[in-house]
Formats: C-alpha cells, structure tokens, sequence
C-alpha cells in the first residue's frame, strides 16, 4: 500500500519532469528559430527550420547556417554550460547564492583575461585560453584554502568570496592603467557577448560541452546522494571527498569553457537552477532542465538585447544582468525565508 | 594556530597607555606617508611644515601637496575601522565589514548614479546619495540575510552582501558601456584610492565622519549589552531597537562618508576590528577606540606600501587593501569557529 504510493508519487514526479523537459527543449528550438530569423534580412521562420533540415532556398541558407547559426550556437551551448555548472555548484554546496558568478570563479576567469588583453596585449583565441586558465586556476586555490581534512560548503564558498574580492581589485587597477579606448574593450568583454562568434568558438565550445556535460550527468548521481548529507551518503557506498572533487571540477571546468566563449555573462549561472527546480519540481538537483533553462534565457536575452530596441543593441550580458539582478534579490528573500540559506 | 581569544580584559591602565603608543604609532605612519613618494621629503621638513614654519621652498609645496591624501586617509580609515567594529559588536557576526556586506558597494552604486543620471557632481550634494544608498543597501542586505531558520548566520549574511555586490557592480557596468566620459571619471574612483583628493572635499565631508565617530563611541557602552544577547539586554532595562537603529545610524554616517571620499574599500572594517579584540579582549568601549586608531595605521600603511613597491605609478590603497584583507579573511575562515563571538 505504502509502497505503491512512493511508487506512483516518483512515477508523477518523472513524468512531470520529462514533460517540462521537452517543452524547455521545443522552447529553446523555437527561441533559436527566432533568433535565426531576425536580422538585417528577415527570413520567415519555415524558411529558418526548412534551411535547418536541410531544405530551403541557397540565398536564406548561407545567412542562416553561416552568419547566424553560429552565434545561436553558441548562445544555446554557453547557456546550457552555465546553468548546468550553476545548478552543480548550488546542490553541492545546498546554497542558491553559490553560483560560479559570485563564489569567484568567473572572477577569475575576469580577472586572467583583463590581464591578458591590457598588460600582455593578447587578443582572440588567447584571451580564452587566459579566462580557461584563470577559471581553473580560482577554483583550484579555492579548494585549497577551503581545504581542512575535507571541504566544507560554506568555507569553500566563504574563500570564493574572499577571493573574488581579491580579483576584483585587480581587474579595477588594470582598468586604471590604461588608455580609456583600451579599458572600454575590457569593459566589454567583461559584461560578455555573442557578438561576431563564429564557428570556430561555436565548434570549440560545442567540443567541450560534449566531453563535460555527459559527464556532469554522470556525476550527478552522487549529487543526488550527496545532497542528504555526507554520513548518509557514506552509508550508500560514496566516497565523499571524490564525489565532491569531481562535481566541482566538472562544474568549474563547464563555468571556464562557457566564460572563455562568451565572457562571464551574469547570471545565468545563478538563475537557471532554482528556476529548473521550481519547473520540474522534486527535490533532486535537475540537472537536465537546468541545462535547458539556462540555454532558453541566453538565447531570449540575446534575441532581446539585439532586437526589443530598433537601432540599438545591447550585449547579451547586460540584458541577464537587468533580468537576473532583481530576480536574485527576490531569491534571496524567497531561500532564506524558507530557511534553506544554511 | 591562532592564540585563543582573551576572556579577561586587560587592566585599564595598560590599555591607556596602549591606546597612547598606538596614537604615537599613528602619528609616526603619518609623517612617514607625507615624506614617501615620487618625490620624497627629509623626516625634518615635514616637522617643519607641521609646526608652522612652511616657507616657500619646493618641498614645502610638495609638503603641503600631500596633506590632503593624509586628512583623506586619516579620515576614511578611522571611519572603516569604527563602522567595522559597530557592525561586528552590532550584528554578533565576525565576517561583518561594510565592503562585504554590500554598504560601501550600495555608497559607490549611489554616487555613480547621482553624477551620471542626475548630473550632481558637488561632494556635499552627492553625498547624500551614498548616505541613501549605504542605508537602503546596509539594511536590505541584513533584513535578507536575517530571515529564515537561525538568524543573521555570517554565511547567509557574506553571501546575501556579495550576491548584492554582483547585482550593483554588473548594472553600473551596463550603465558604464553607454558612458565612456562617466567610465572614464568612474575607473579611478571604484578602485578605491586617497590619491588625488581636493583638500575642500575632505573638509566637506569630515563633519559627517566626526559626527559618525561620536555617534560610534557613544555607542560602545550600548554594544557591551547587546552583546549579551537581546533577552538578557532588555531584562537589563536596554532598549535593543534605539540601541541598533543609533549603531545603524553610526554606521551609514561613517561609510557613507568614508566611500564618498575614497571610494569602494573593503576589509578594513573586518581586519582591524579583530586585531583590536585580541588586544583589548571583549569590552567594546576600548574596542572600539583601538579600532578607530588602527585603521588609518592600516590604511596609510597600504598606501605607502602602495606607492613604493611599482615605481614610477603606484598601486591604489584599495588594491593593496584587497591583497592584504582576503588572505586575512581565508585565514580566518579557517581558524575560528564562525557562529561564535
């Protein structure tokens, strides 16, 4: 009796879940038909998912697959990177605020490729390469400032903190040391963009997602045996310690290869989990629809920073940052009053 | 390991006479932050200048150049070291600084918004600005951080004043994309800096920092029943809520003010308030005195450091300050059992 309840309430649950799933997907497809479509020429949406399938006319076919296809790209991988490392980082610490965009991971990344582009005069593929490296390099002092006989949520997160104020300071003084043209570049790439992506970041970015995300959800079964507490999941045969290594070194890993693409769009990260959460509902830690979420909100932000404003484009970072700054401030009110804040 | 905590205070006497070394200390990084720069000056001219008999000669000018940046520094590290020190007596929260917690962040927000949407660029107008934004920013970040199961937690309140900090600093960064002669103005004031400040804008703004630092000591006595604990304060005939809402105001004067002149600069209201408890033990009314005297050591200390260590340009103070506080707040995460003070 008991039992068929538990039973039929998780087969209701899973069947919520894939359904929200598959209308985030269809979404998701629709935005980036959308967004295919608009431009200087505007080509009828049948004729964007006909070129997509391999149909349509050459003319509508070259703009589509070779000017826009990239950036849509782009924006759907560098979302669905950004939300999935979002939602890892917020079940593995049971905090909504610990999202890479504040516990000083994207910092880093901030931080490496501002130094790269105004002291070193690095420009392209190399100031990714700088914001891989400063990603990983972040997280990797991090953890071992944090470290103490095991990693603690809230000294992992409190050390990001710390050192994203850090890297903060840096990026403002080597915005100071340079000509004001130069310092706007940097501005620029530090509130992130699609702006002029090409295939070659959107195959670079697609290579990385394709290794990392399939492992995110690999590792997302001890997420789930993590998240009732480090003794229970001992108990379930977990090795705690790696489990917890391994997430955060995927979920830093996708935060990096999406910063490097984009520049640390704000955000997105941080909002797809808790929305992802509230869609599919069920306590785990729903890492496909955050994927989804996050892939859904860069690609709307971005179909709106270019086009809600005739004549006037906005980076698609700006546009998260005005969604996502007052949607955070709701959240936080919302997760501590329920008390899950730690 | 860090040495445990001092339950018993010191005697008075030794604490009067530490708190007389550290002004004498003070005194001395004062005269060294004058004498070092591009240009340095003899220890002697500088005696000279301060008592009185300032000639015409170059390094007298230079002399006299610098005496804004001291007042500036003098000014804006007493008033981070005491709105620290209330915040953590206030709060019971040992990661309590007013860069953490979002109040200078709220400050600067304000500033850059009253010089480039509503053109206010006189110092004694905008600062009333960066009052209202260190206000709103100050209480929203405690109120979010206050709710739900266990209180004010360090952990909830660090992250609801970083969360906030992300929030301010990529809007000013949207707003900035548009603006490149506000950018320009805006790069050089939000790295935190006393370098270059005009001796009258100091002068405006002092009156609200000494009125903050009254408001602040008088305070003290208030913090030593608070800090017993809200029960046992109101059992001892204290009222909590003008307690707090004095401390508040202390706090919003001092930080206002403090970011008004320099800038956005954080962890010196959390360092220096913990190297005073260690000296003085738990008594707030000698906490807090220490706190507004080691602060500018601090704060001129960085400066100095600042401009010696990358000749011939300089580090800002607020980058020093950076470098210096996280490792310090690292270790303390580390060392210290956090929901205890």
């Amino acid at each position: 009796m008991a039992l068929e309840v538990v039973v039929r309430t998780r087969r209701a649950g899973r069947a919520r879940a894939s359904a929200v799933c598959l209308t985030l997907a269809v979404l998701c497809f629709a935005v980036l038909c959308v967004s295919l479509a608009l431009g200087d020429v505007t080509i009828p949406v049948f004729d964007v998912v006909a070129t997509l399938f391999g149909g349509g006319d050459a003319g509508a076919g070259y703009i589509v697959t070779e000017l826009r296809l990239p950036r849509g790209l782009v924006a759907v991988l560098a979302g669905a990177a950004f939300g999935l490392s979002g939602a890892i980082f917020q079940s593995l610490t049971r905090n909504s605020l610990a999202s890479p965009d504040i516990i000083g991971i994207t910092a880093g990344a901030s931080a490496a490729a501002v130094v790269a582009l105004l002291v070193f005069n690095v420009r392209g593929a190399g100031v990714s390469l700088a914001a891989l490296a400063g990603a990983l390099g972040s997280a990797a002092v991090i953890y071992a400032v944090a470290w103490r006989g095991g990693v603690s949520g809230y000294r992992f997160v409190l050390s990001g903190v710390a050192m994203a104020a850090m890297l903060t300071s840096v990026v403002s003084y080597c915005l100071t040391r340079v000509e004001v043209h130069l310092a706007r570049d940097a501005l620029a790439w530090l509130t992130g963009s699609l702006n002029a992506k090409s295939w070659d970041t959107a195959t670079t970015l697609g290579i990385g997602v394709a290794i990392l995300a399939p492992a995110a959800l690999v590792a997302g079964r001890w997420l789930t045996a993590l998240q009732v507490g480090d003794d229970l999941a001992r108990v379930q045969g977990v090795h705690v310690e790696r489990a917890r290594l391994g997430l955060l070194a995927v979920a830093v890993a996708l935060a990096a290869v999406a910063t490097a693409a984009v520049g640390p769009v704000a955000f997105v990260a941080f909002v797809a989990g808790p929305i992802a959460r509230r869609l599919a509902g069920g306590g785990g830690p729903g890492l496909v629809p955050a994927a989804l979420v996050g892939a859904l909100v860069m690609t709307a932000a971005d179909v709106v920073g270019q086009h809600a404003i005739a004549g006037t484009q906005f980076p698609v970072g700006v546009v998260t940052a005005i969604i996502g700054g007052p949607y955070l401030l709701w959240l936080l009110v919302i997760t501590n009053r329920v008390g899950r804040g730690d | 390991m860090a040495a445990p905590e001092r339950t018993t205070a010191p005697p008075n006497g030794r604490l009067a006479f530490g708190l007389v070394t550290l002004a004498v200390v003070l005194a001395v990084v004062s005269v060294v932050s004058i004498a070092v720069g591009a240009r340095s000056v003899g220890l002697g001219v500088v005696l000279d200048v301060v008592g009185g008999n300032g000639s015409g000669s170059s390094d007298h000018q230079v002399v006299a150049a610098r005496l804004p940046r001291l007042f500036a520094g003098l000014l804006v590290g007493a008033g981070l070291g005491l709105a620290g020190a209330v915040m953590q007596g206030v709060t019971r929260n040992p990661l309590a600084d007013p860069g953490l917690f979002g109040v200078n962040a709220g400050a600067a927000f304000a500033v850059v918004a009253a010089i480039s949407w509503f053109g206010v660029d006189e110092p004694l107008r905008y600062v009333w600005f960066a009052f209202a934004g260190a206000a709103v920013v100050g209480a929203a970040v405690y109120a979010v951080g206050s709710m739900g199961g266990g209180g004010a937690t360090p952990v909830k309140i660090t992250l609801a004043g970083a969360a906030v900090n992300a929030v301010l600093l990529s809007v000013t960064t949207a707003v900035l994309l548009t603006d490149s002669a506000t950018f320009n103005q805006h790069r050089f004031w939000t790295v935190g800096s006393i370098a270059g400040r005009r001796g009258d804008l100091v002068a405006q703004l002092a009156p609200f920092l000494l009125a903050g630092v009254v408001l602040a000591l008088v305070a003290g006595r208030l913090l030593n029943v608070l800090a017993l604990g809200d029960d046992v304060a109101r059992g001892l005939g204290q009222r909590v809520g003008s307690a707090r809402a004095l401390a508040g105001a202390a706090t919003i004067l001092l930080c206002g003010a403090a970011t008004a002149i320099a800038g956005p600069i954080s962890f010196v209201g959390l360092l220096v308030p913990h190297v005073a408890r260690r000296i003085t033990g738990p008594d707030q009314r000698w906490i807090l005195p220490y706190s507004m005297l080691l602060a500018p050591v601090l704060l001129l200390g960085s400066d100095v450091l600042g401009r010696v260590v990358a000749p011939p340009g300089e580090i800002q103070v607020g980058v020093v300050l950076a470098f210096v506080g996280a490792p310090f707040l690292m270790v303390l995460l580390r060392n210290r059992k956090l929901r205890e003070l």
